[in-house]
């Protein structure tokens, strides 16, 4: 009922544990079991080892939190020696994540990921927190564009590029990275944030801005999913704020083939698998046949009527 | 290791002054596995993340928590009683205080950072406490631990200035073979200071904002500095190089070796 089949990959059921929420797929084994996932996107990976931001990287907000994390992680090389092979011994797609300072850095992470255990590669161009690298590469249609053929030209596998919201015109950015070759499309990424300590005058983070997620920016994403997903032919994966099975059969209608559940998990190490099991209970309740039949499946008000 | 989410029943809820919270919840399968220096992660009603408390000790199946009012997250935790369910991840951090290591120990707290200590107290064969706080109203668990030297900021209560003098006093002592500490920054590095100056072992307990407590977001990196010892050796002082890492908090630790720990 829940099967559903992305850029040729067969996942057990729509919902993926989102980026840089789920390590690299231990941290809730004793909680929940991986498997019952459908997929995995791991922890963001980069060419080098990176440190990350100084603390403080959290900050809590009305329905949601910030996050300054800076793409820490140990590096592409070290995720293939020391997390891919738990991680191929799992029955769970898995989607690896990556992000670059150059086109050219891009391609060389693509072509090292293009390895048998990764199933579809996610190309963060979005990641708000850092200085240099993937910002302003997913705010230009023309960079964002660039930076899918890269990838595209460096690996067979199938390509993600998963956005940023921290834009415009997000139907404008989605097509032109269809146009460059991108598979699918993953969003939202975090809207960039900032909270302030007023006692002490400080941003509450350690480097300064952040990204938001959470509940609060759901229905951002339920917009933007639908604005995206109605301006290209490739499918699209909804992430941002979802916390239940309504949530995720909501941006599901607006347009998401498939949905990544984020911040919920810090909240409720049980969200993904309550809403793999909310969504079985939609399907039989609706007599669906599979919950794909939902996709895009919104009604929208007519505009032309006066009243 | 195992953690758990359960939703857990309270017990009792005490007041140990006007802001910090005493509070006993049944929660078997943590309250058997948990150890010193570990955490739980606490699910508070209107607030979306969780909020990290330090495990106080543990009695058979159930688990104490003490934690103070700080913000509105810790003050809605406050309010439940006996009765009320506590949403609650844990045990957490893979790293604790080694009492299985060690027989003997000085403790020292500084204010909130006192309760986990009682854990270790429970533990050890032999214990010796300082605690420092910032007046006597403040002071907590002061009762709970063995041979006793309390410090007060404003000298309202025992020793008038910061836990260096009595903890140097135990030191000079040579009866203890580690120093396992919780507090904030300034006492730990006080604590690291004079650790080095005795040497002596010391495990420094550390805080930092965390969103899932669990190792999945590093949200709570720290940042720490070893020498490598083996090139020291090899090739004098010149060889030696410093390793540095951004281990979690949460998972990694919470409980850091102090002579590695960078207090930024």
């Amino acid at each position: 009922m829940l099967r559903t089949e992305i850029l040729g990959v067969s996942l057990k059921n729509p919902v993926i544990a989102a980026s840089g929420t789920y390590g690299y797929g231990r941290e809730y084994e004793s909680i929940i079991p991986l498997e019952t996932l459908g997929g995995i996107s791991v922890k963001g990976t980069t060419l080098l080892p990176r440190s990350g931001n100084k603390p403080p990287r959290i900050a809590e907000t009305p329905s949601g939190m910030l996050n300054s994390v800076g793409l820490q992680n140990p590096g592409v090389d070290a995720f293939i020696e020391n997390d891919l092979p738990f991680l191929i011994e799992k029955d769970i797609a898995v989607i690896a994540n990556f992000s670059g300072n150059s086109p050219e850095e891009y391609a060389e992470m693509a072509g090292k990921l293009d390895i048998p255990g990764v199933d579809i590669l996610e190309v963060n161009i979005s990641c708000p927190n850092l200085r240099e690298g993937g910002k302003s590469f997913g705010a230009d249609p023309v960079t964002a564009a660039a930076v899918t053929r890269a990838v595209k030209k460096a690996s067979s596998k199938p390509v993600m590029v998963k956005l940023t919201p921290n834009v415009t015109s997000i139907a404008e950015i989605a097509k032109a990275v269809e146009a460059a070759g991108a598979d699918a499309l993953s969003l939202i990424n975090t809207l960039t944030a900032m909270r302030i300590d007023i006692k002490t005058k400080k941003p509450i983070l350690g480097n300064n801005t952040g990204g938001l997620s959470g509940p609060a920016i759901f229905p951002i994403a339920v917009r933007m999913v639908y604005e995206a997903s109605h301006a290209v032919k490739i499918p699209v994966c909804g992430m941002g704020g979802i916390t239940s099975a309504e949530d995720a059969i909501e941006i599901m209608m607006a347009g998401a083939a498939c949905v990544q559940i984020g911040a919920a998990i810090f909240r409720d190490a049980y969200a993904p698998k309550k809403i793999i099991d909310g969504m079985e209970k939609y399907c039989q309740e609706n007599k669906l046949k599979n919950i794909s039949e939902i996709v895009g499946a919104v009604k929208l008000n007519k505009k032309d009527n006066e009243w | 290791m195992e953690i758990f989410q359960k939703p857990c029943s309270i017990i009792s809820h005490a007041k140990l002054n006007e802001t910090v919270h005493d509070i006993w919840v049944y929660s078997p399968k943590i309250a058997l596995s948990a150890k010193p220096g570990q955490f739980v992660n606490i699910l508070v009603p209107g607030h979306f993340l969780r909020r990290p408390i330090s495990i106080c000790e543990t009695l058979g199946e159930t688990l104490r928590l003490v934690f103070e009012e700080r913000g509105e997250g810790t003050k809605a935790l406050g309010k439940l009683m006996p009765g009320d369910e506590l949403d609650i991840l844990g045990p957490l951090g893979e790293n604790g205080f080694s009492t299985d290591k060690y027989s003997s120990a000085i403790l020292v707290g500084g204010g909130i950072g006192t309760p986990p200590l009682k854990f270790c107290k429970n533990k050890l064969a032999k214990s010796a406490t300082v605690l420092g706080f910032r007046t006597d109203k403040q002071v907590i668990l002061a009762g709970e631990f063995f041979n006793v030297q309390v410090c007060t900021d404003d000298g309202s209560r025992g020793h008038h200035g910061n836990i260096g003098k009595p903890l140097e006093k135990f030191l000079k002592t040579g009866a203890y073979e580690v120093i396992m500490a919780c507090g904030p920054k300034p006492m730990l590095k006080t604590v690291v200071n004079l650790a080095e100056k005795y040497n002596i072992p010391v495990e420094v307990s550390l805080e930092e904002r965390m969103a899932c407590g669990a190792g999945a977001c590093l949200g709570c990196a720290c940042k720490m500095k070893t020498v490598d010892r083996q090139s020291e050796s090899n090739f004098g002082s010149i060889g030696s190089t410093a390793i540095v890492s951004y281990p979690r908090v949460c998972k990694d630790g919470p409980v850091f070796d102090g002579k590695a720990a960078v207090f930024c």
